[in-house]
């Protein structure tokens, strides 16, 4: 078996890939909050929460009603999108305005709801969801085994990024999110309906973070607290790449995933801290981020 | 003015007779080193404008450094708690030199995810006893004479503790460097071109509110005689946020009046509605930021000051 460092190269290239997962997760998150806190300028420390929404709708869509994970793929965003424009339209308009922080002890505030509330009626211990059978199994590379499943994570949240990069930088769409975040009240002066721009916003970001839970509930336990902790990591991974930026929140977080599960193979110890470290880090040699542009 | 004479007058009263009125003192002395915290991190968000999501670092850390001392040291509980506070103080040097390189949400960002790092720290390190915490605290004798062992004495302990850290934040409040604070509170560019290092009282600020932070921290870990991981996670950060919010960002009596209420509530509300606790706190949450956001002393002192002003006519 070929080694590199004494490590077998199938468990590095197992842990890369399962990074690589992860970072897809990182990716799809902080880019929905980048959309979001660009335009609205709020930090919704609810994504994680939407997250495990996503997930949750999921689960109890295949065990109550018998919708199979395709289904679950394009309905439970859809489901959670619709909860994010409400309170979108309910709670978070009244923050506007105010000094930013408020906004995020808002989200915080029903992160809490919604995490305690799961975990009162669900339990603590997770469930598992299954992996849908067309995706069930491994692909032999020659030199490790892919798990299908992992394969497909990446694959479509890649596609999901880019398309998303894409409609922001490249549409007319796009163009007109993008003249909202410069300035609001002059574009709505033109006659482009802003709040209702603003809702859809939210309900889209907060759909991308549900599709992240749909993703992962293979993979992981599906439980009241799986996004809390993670929400911490998109965070971070926020600071490190700047929340100006749509492609830099893609990249960062993929390449954080990656760096996370090398760190997994060498010293398994610090691979919960590892990004943090990093970006204390980045805070000591680029304060803004690394494609930060303030 | 005198109003507010008076009701201090009766607290202390009423702090110092608790013992006879057959209030658990534990209860008390848990109120008191939670209401300790909530001035700290106070002092931070309400005269600084700093909002720390990651207090719980600095007060699960000294009660971490402070627990470990005396059951695996056999330190006094004098020396022990000013060895905790030492490592808050400096962890808060390091944490501060770093998050006031970022304002506002960033400020905020970075102090949660510095502080999640501590927590998996704490949850790995050999000597924090992982999952089950350091259990058994021993509290033994303070200055050699002074018996923690009784509730008693360890309640009047704490309780001159607080008044002292009470009167110290009052006092730096009002201080010329809190002065300098306000300012910069108010508008950081204008206290930058008249002349002030802003960094540097920003760093002296997040030091101190770390400071005691962990010396409530220290001080619960006596109380209770256990230390666990819910003492560094996020959500005791998000909770001293929140007795903040509730009781009145930025006046002094505020943190106190929220950290009962919600220290409180949770005594009460657990026996009532089980793990439902959470949810309700995120309510409060809710509920504050929408509606309330000067707290119940920031409103009560706005409907005083409406009152008093002389009508038009």
């Amino acid at each position: 078996m070929t080694t590199v460092f004494g490590i077998p190269v199938a468990v590095i290239l197992g842990q890369l890939t399962l990074g690589l997962v992860n970072g897809s997760f990182y990716a799809m998150l902080s880019l929905g909050l980048a959309v979001i806190f660009g335009l609205m300028r709020v930090v919704n420390f609810a994504h994680g929460a939407f997250y495990t929404l996503g997930a949750f709708a999921a689960l109890l869509g295949l065990q109550w009603l018998g919708i199979n994970y395709w289904a679950s793929l394009v309905l439970a965003p859809v489901a959670v999108g619709l909860v994010g424009i409400v309170v979108e339209r309910l709670l978070l308009r009244r923050v506007y305005g105010l000094d930013p922080l408020y906004g995020l002890l808002l989200t915080f505030g029903l992160a809490l709801i919604c995490e305690g509330s799961l975990h009162q009626v669900f339990g603590a211990s997770g469930q598992s969801y299954p992996v849908p059978p067309a995706l069930a199994g491994a692909v032999n590379l020659g030199f490790m085994f892919l798990p299908l499943y992992r394969a497909w994570v990446i694959a479509i949240s890649l596609v999901v990024c880019f398309s998303t990069w894409f409609v922001i930088e490249r549409t007319r769409l796009g163009a007109t999110l993008r003249a909202a975040t410069e300035n609001a009240p002059l574009l709505q002066a033109f006659g482009v309906n802003v709040p209702l721009l603003v809702a859809a916003t939210y309900g889209g970001g907060v759909a991308l973070a549900a599709l992240a839970g749909v993703l992962a509930s293979p993979i992981v336990l599906v439980n009241a607290h799986m996004g809390s902790s993670l929400v911490i990591v998109v965070f971070a991974v926020v600071v490190i790449g700047g929340m100006g930026s749509i492609f830099g929140s893609i990249v960062s977080g993929l390449v954080l995933g990656v760096v996370e599960g090398f760190t997994k193979v060498i010293y398994p110890e610090a691979s919960n801290v590892v990004v943090f470290l990093i970006m204390a880090l980045v805070l000591v040699l680029r304060p803004t981020g690394l494609f930060g542009r303030e | 003015m005198r109003l507010t004479t008076v009701l201090y007058a009766l607290l202390g009263l009423f702090a110092l007779c608790v013992p006879l009125l057959g209030i658990y003192p534990v209860f008390m002395m848990q109120l008191l080193c939670v209401a300790m915290f909530a001035c700290a991190f106070n002092l931070l968000l309400g005269f600084g404008r700093m909002l720390s999501f990651g207090h719980a670092a600095f007060f699960g850390s000294a009660a971490y450094a402070t627990g470990w001392l005396v059951t695996a040291h056999e330190w006094g509980p004098g020396a022990a708690i000013l060895a905790g506070v030492a490592v808050a103080a400096l962890l808060g040097l390091a944490v501060g030199m770093l998050a006031i390189r970022r304002q506002g949400i960033y400020f905020a960002m970075i102090t949660l995810a510095l502080a999640q790092l501590v927590y998996f720290v704490c949850l790995e390190a050999p000597f924090t006893g992982g999952e089950n915490g350091l259990q058994g605290v021993p509290r033994g004798e303070l200055l050699g004479f002074l018996p923690l062992k009784s509730d008693l004495v360890l309640y009047y302990v704490v309780l001159a503790v607080f008044v002292a850290v009470y009167l110290f934040i009052h006092r730096v409040v009002h201080s010329p460097f809190g002065q300098v604070l306000k300012a910069i509170r108010e508008n950081e560019p204008r206290a930058t071109s008249l002349g002030y290092e802003i960094n540097r009282y920003k760093l002296l600020a997040f030091v101190l509110s770390a400071t005691l932070a962990g010396l409530a921290g220290s001080l619960k870990a006596l109380v209770f005689g256990f230390v666990t991981l819910t003492d560094v996670d996020q959500s005791t950060s998000g909770e001293v946020i929140l007795m903040t919010l509730l009781g009145g960002t930025g006046t002094f009596f505020g943190p106190v009046l929220g950290a009962a209420v919600v220290v409180t509530l949770r005594q009460y509300l657990s026996d009532l509605v089980g793990g439902w606790v959470i949810a309700i706190i995120g309510v409060i949450f809710v509920a504050c930021v929408l509606s309330f956001r000067s707290g119940v002393v920031g409103e009560l002192a706005a409907w005083q000051l409406r009152r008093q002003k002389p009508s038009p006519h």
